[in-house]
């Protein structure tokens, strides 16, 4: 039994956790090779081949796939054996590992770090400061199936912080992290309202978040000036992290995650985003439904709310209905304030598939649809030779409530064998 | 349009009968063929036949069935058809209890406040829900009576709805009462575990007395003071009322059992996160567990321990386990997922099944009215469109006493099983429950 295990004994892993870094470094565990046989392998990349094998490398490299038939596994080499094999599952959009399982917001344990509400507007946040690899709810998400986790602040600011892209695995955030900084977590409507003073309403929200913007401009245009030298140089501007992150965000480096559910602000994100031309990813757009054509022609992806969270406008066709538009789109497991405190992305994905999706286009959403849209789909999201050895092993038709996941590889490592 | 007239017209055909129950009474006979008929009180049925007439079943086996002449034929190649499901968990209804003047309200009717026009019971008809417990919140010791209702066709006051004749007279419904933190807060609510038993024991203490003195008292004149809340409470001493206790850890789980043995009450443990645990007490105690279903642990320390095993530990150890929705906790169109996902965690078929229908009728004391597809009972069922636990199968029709409630192939009842705008519309007071529940506050 996975998921049991107490709080306090958390506490105590952590603390022997940290002594073994301390001793040993940083360097990730040396993985062996493996290969797996599966009955079905969904390549994702490719269509489903029958009776396959993917053998993977002591770099954590993917370094062979092709028929069981034509297969040279190496003498010595373990292999596994699963009814069906897919890449590893990727979310999107999460707060796991930032926001615990206890739920906690005060007190001496508290384990709410994916939202400060000391300021509505706080792009300086590093998901990297925060992320804790021991998270009850990390091995909880990997034991079905997730190895690519996009994670950090939450949902409920104009801008909440940074996010990161991390591998379920590692001791702590240097082992597990991918990327370290990929989008800022921005929030439109009324939902910011009850966290803060000010912005009060929609409008005044988005006037600040256009403020800051410009404000960033500002900086930006400053700082080039100054650098550019010459005569007419200004000095350059001090240091202003909350600056810095949001030219990141102007000049493409970081995209813009920002949390819109209903039409107006969904549209308001797309106005925000021809007025500044950053890289905008829709985040939960529980009404795209009503807006597909203003979406396509933005050349927006989606990274639609979990289908079965409290969204009360939100629609279990909602992915069926984007992906019959051509919209990008990835399916995540977000925020929860309350039970579960996370969602499982296999589980969601299960209702995305049944409601019009259907299997093979859900299996994308969530390994290289998921993948493209994080910009990681060069390492994972696919069975291919040369990416990152995350493989599922499941013992049926994955979306099934009845199938098991009967193993989960990363990089080459084993990291479950038990069907659960 | 159309849709309100029909609702009308069945509204003036329940308006004409006496009683509450079966409301929606027709003589002509239905006759229901092809399905694999799972019966529930026994092994499913290949090619079943499911006879119904005047809002019960009459006949239910084998193709050897004859039904009687003029019955209208349905054909059910092909589906898979199941008793309606009981969830005897659920908020459906925008239904409140007691407020924070006290941490005990055994006289507050959640029946008096329940919206019966709420679009959250159209997911319960969505989801093949007919039968449903409605219960106030947890945020209190008792915060009141809940109501058993069946989600018939039509329907203007709750009092369409009910199972007990009368809410003047009958006791129609369970209490609803709870331990662990939701309901620690300042006074005059308690701050410890401890002193939460000690209130409830004061209380039925009060209420042991009262039901001795309104005996001693029963042909004076003038007759004894009522007391709504001794009252209630008196009907929970004498077994009529059943209580419905929220409870997860195991300490919290062992409270329930030592104040069931104290006051000898009928009592169902609601969620019983760490049940699991306890299984062999639980069952020495014959209390029954009726299982909220959460996909991971956490949102609150006393859920940490959550087990998806639970329901496969409980029906090892003998204790009788249902599934509910604890409706918006999980969705009502979701309940048969709870069953399907036990079984992926070891849990029987035939357990997990009765999980959803049989097994929370007995919670509710209801076992002779629904719960399965016998002759004599409710004619309460799902059309389902294939295997009960796979995620592909859809509900196709749900029927309560002999009557259609929820047609997929009606597009007007199709968008409430799948979602989308304008399809669920929420009311103030549920945006604020909401939005509190999203921010971690719980109930």
């Amino acid at each position: 039994m996975n998921g049991r295990a107490s709080h306090r004994r958390r506490i105590a892993l952590h603390r022997i956790t940290l002594a073994v870094v301390l001793v040993a470094g940083a360097a990730a565990p040396a993985a062996a090779q493996v290969a797996v046989r599966a009955g079905t392998l969904h390549t994702v990349s490719g269509p489903p081949m029958e009776d396959a094998v993917v053998i993977a490398g002591a770099d954590g490299r993917i370094e062979w796939v092709g028929p069981a038939s034509e297969a040279d596994i190496p003498a010595g080499v373990e292999v596994l054996e699963a009814v069906v094999v897919t890449p590893g599952l990727v979310d999107a959009h999460s707060v796991v590992g930032l926001s615990g399982a206890l739920n906690s917001d005060a007190g001496q344990v508290r384990d709410q770090d994916q939202l400060d509400r000391t300021a509505p507007i706080q792009p300086e946040l590093r998901a990297v400061d925060a992320y804790d690899a021991t998270e009850t709810l990390v091995e909880w998400v990997r034991s079905y199936g997730v190895t690519t986790l996009h994670t950090g602040h939450g949902p409920g600011a104009l801008i909440s912080g940074q996010t990161m892209i991390v591998k379920t695995r590692g001791r702590n955030v240097e082992e597990a992290t991918v990327a370290p900084a990929r989008m800022l977590a921005a929030t439109l409507g009324r939902a910011v309202a009850s966290n803060f003073e000010s912005p009060g309403t929609s409008s005044k929200g988005v006037a600040m978040l256009r403020a800051a913007l410009i404000d960033a401009q500002a900086y930006r245009d400053r700082a080039q000036r100054a650098a550019g030298g010459g005569a007419d140089a200004p000095e350059p501007p001090a240091r202003d992290l909350a600056q810095e992150a949001l030219v990141r965000a102007l000049e493409r480096e970081l995209s813009l995650l920002v949390t819109a559910n209903t039409a107006t602000e969904i549209a308001a994100a797309l106005r925000l985003q021809r007025e500044f031309g950053f890289d905008l990813v829709l985040d939960g757009a529980a009404e795209a439904y009503l807006l597909l054509d203003e979406i396509r022609a933005a050349g927006v992806p989606v990274v639609v709310h979990p289908p079965m969270s409290r969204v009360r406008t939100g629609s279990f066709e909602t992915a069926a209905r984007l992906d019959e538009a051509g919209i990008p789109f990835a399916i995540q497991t977000g925020f929860e304030g309350y039970v579960p405190k996370t969602r499982v992305l296999l589980w969601e994905a299960a209702i995305a598939a049944a409601n019009g999706l259907g299997r093979e286009r859900a299996l994308e959403a969530v390994t290289l649809g998921a993948a493209r849209i994080l910009g990681v789909d060069g390492r994972v999201g696919s069975v291919e030779v040369g990416k990152d050895a995350d493989l599922v092993l499941f013992d049926g038709d994955p979306f099934e409530y009845t199938t098991h996941v009967c193993g989960v590889v990363i990089e080459s490592e084993v990291l479950s064998r038990e069907c659960r | 349009m159309q849709q309100r007239t029909i609702r009308l017209l069945s509204f003036l055909i329940v308006a004409a009968l006496p009683g509450a129950a079966p409301a929606a009474a027709q003589d002509e006979a239905h006759v229901f063929r092809g399905a694999t008929v799972i019966p529930i009180a026994g092994p499913p049925i290949e090619s079943g036949v499911l006879v119904v007439q005047g809002g019960s079943i009459t006949a239910v086996g084998g193709p050897e069935i004859v039904a009687p002449q003029g019955a209208v034929e349905h054909d059910l190649t092909g589906r898979v058809l199941l008793p309606g499901l009981v969830d005897s968990h659920s908020h459906v209804g925008s239904v409140s209890g007691g407020d924070r003047s006290s941490p005990l309200h055994p006289d507050v009717r959640g029946l008096d406040s329940i919206d019966i026009a709420s679009d959250s019971f159209w997911r319960a008809r969505a989801g093949g829900i007919t039968t449903v417990n409605v219960m106030p919140g947890s945020g209190h010791l008792m915060s009141g009576q809940t109501v058993y209702l069946k989600l018939r066709d039509g329907g203007r006051t709750i009092e369409d709805w009910l199972f007990c004749g009368d809410p003047l007279t009958d006791v129609c419904g369970g209490m609803k009462m709870a331990n662990g933190t939701n309901s620690l807060r300042d006074p005059p609510f308690p701050g410890t575990r401890a002193r939460s038993a000690a209130l409830v024991r004061g209380l039925y203490h009060e209420a042991q007395a009262y039901v001795e003195r309104q005996a001693a008292r029963a042909d004076a004149d003038p007759p004894a003071a009522r007391d709504l809340r001794l009252e209630a409470l008196a009907e929970v001493l004498a077994g009529e009322r059943i209580v419905q206790h929220h409870t997860h850890r195991h300490n919290d789980i062992a409270t329930v059992l030592r104040l069931q043995e104290e006051f000898g009450f009928r009592v169902v443990i609601q969620h019983g996160t760490e049940s699991w645990k306890l299984a062999d007490e639980i069952a020495a105690a014959g209390v029954p567990v009726s299982i909220t279903f959460i996909d991971a642990p956490g949102g609150k320390e006393e859920t940490l321990d959550w087990s998806l095993e639970i329901g496969a530990i409980l029906e090892r150890a003998g204790v009788d386990v249902a599934f509910n929705t604890d409706d918006f906790i999980t969705d009502s169109r979701l309940l048969l997922r709870a069953a399907a996902i036990s079984v992926r965690n070891g849990m029987s078929r035939e357990a997990a099944l009765e999980a959803l229908t049989l097994a929370p009728a007995r919670m509710l004391g209801l076992e002779h009215r629904v719960g399965s597809l016998e002759a004599g009972k409710d004619a309460d069922f799902v059309v389902l469109s294939g295997d009960p636990f796979s995620v592909y199968t859809t509900v196709e029709q749900t029927w309560v006493e002999g009557r259609l409630i929820y047609d997929r192939s009606n597009p007007e009842h199709r968008r409430y099983a799948v979602g989308g705008h304008d399809v669920y519309r929420t009311t103030a007071e549920e945006e604020e429950a909401l939005r509190r529940l999203l921010e971690g506050e719980g109930r």
